[in-house]
């Protein structure tokens, strides 16, 4: 059993849509996660022909799963409150891709927290290939509650 | 600070979330953030917070609520600054 097992149990998502293994740190201001690229996804025969790589928007939709969900729903844990019937929306990203990520490399996402208010939370993130060299910078924004939002 | 000065400065705060240009160019009172300007809520957060630094006032979660439009935040933004 994981440190961090009962985030990412409440986490929305699964195969093959789930881009987070473990939750390595977390705290009131920044989260620590990674996860395994393995060559079997789908979208490699795709991206590109003959060549994979990872696709931008899935390295985004990693940070965001780490940076954004798993702190969102730790954050609103600390706060008290329930974390059974979350919403959340990915608002805005403004991203950098430094290097690629190749198929079978565990890649590390490092998160913390502009702000959280008004349920809307806004991460700079950071995510680091399997030999530690920065390969995705930004900040992503999202609203996550458990109450019903547009 | 006059009414007419915290409208100003509202309005430059809203303008870079607006999706309705022209409903903003001919802002009122009655101006509906939501509804008239087509903010989204994820980026009316950022209105409020770009409200709190501007003005240096802090906004609860019960003020948010009742700052849907022009009117109503400059309402609560001179409660705040009393």
């Amino acid at each position: 059993m994981q440190k961090y097992q009962s985030i990412l149990d409440q986490l929305p998502y699964q195969h093959p849509f789930l881009f987070v293994d473990e939750i390595t740190e977390i705290d009131l201001n920044s989260i620590k996660g990674s996860y395994f690229f393995h060559n079997q996804h789908d979208f490699y025969k795709g991206h590109f022909k003959g060549f994979p790589i990872t696709p931008g928007v899935i390295l985004t939709e990693c940070a965001a799963q780490i940076g954004l969900v798993s702190f969102g729903i730790y954050l609103l844990k600390m706060e008290g409150k329930s974390t059974k019937n979350l919403n959340c929306v990915m608002t805005s990203t403004e991203i950098e891709f430094l290097k690629p990520v190749f198929p079978n490399e565990t890649i590390k996402v490092e998160a913390e927290k502009q702000y959280f208010r008004f349920n809307k939370l806004k991460s700079s993130v950071k995510l680091y290939n399997s030999v530690g060299e920065l390969v995705l910078k930004g900040q992503i924004s999202g609203m996550i509650s458990t109450e019903k939002h547009e | 600070m006059t009414k007419e000065d915290i409208i100003q400065k509202l309005k430059r705060i809203v303008e870079p979330y607006v999706n309705h240009t022209e409903n903003f160019n001919n802002l009122t009172e009655t101006s509906d953030f939501i509804k008239d300007l087509e903010i989204n809520s994820a980026n009316l957060v950022d209105v409020i917070l770009d409200i709190e630094d501007e003005f240096n006032i802090r906004i609860e979660n019960d003020d948010m609520e009742q700052m849907l439009n022009v009117k109503k935040s400059v309402e609560v933004i001179q409660q705040k600054l009393k």
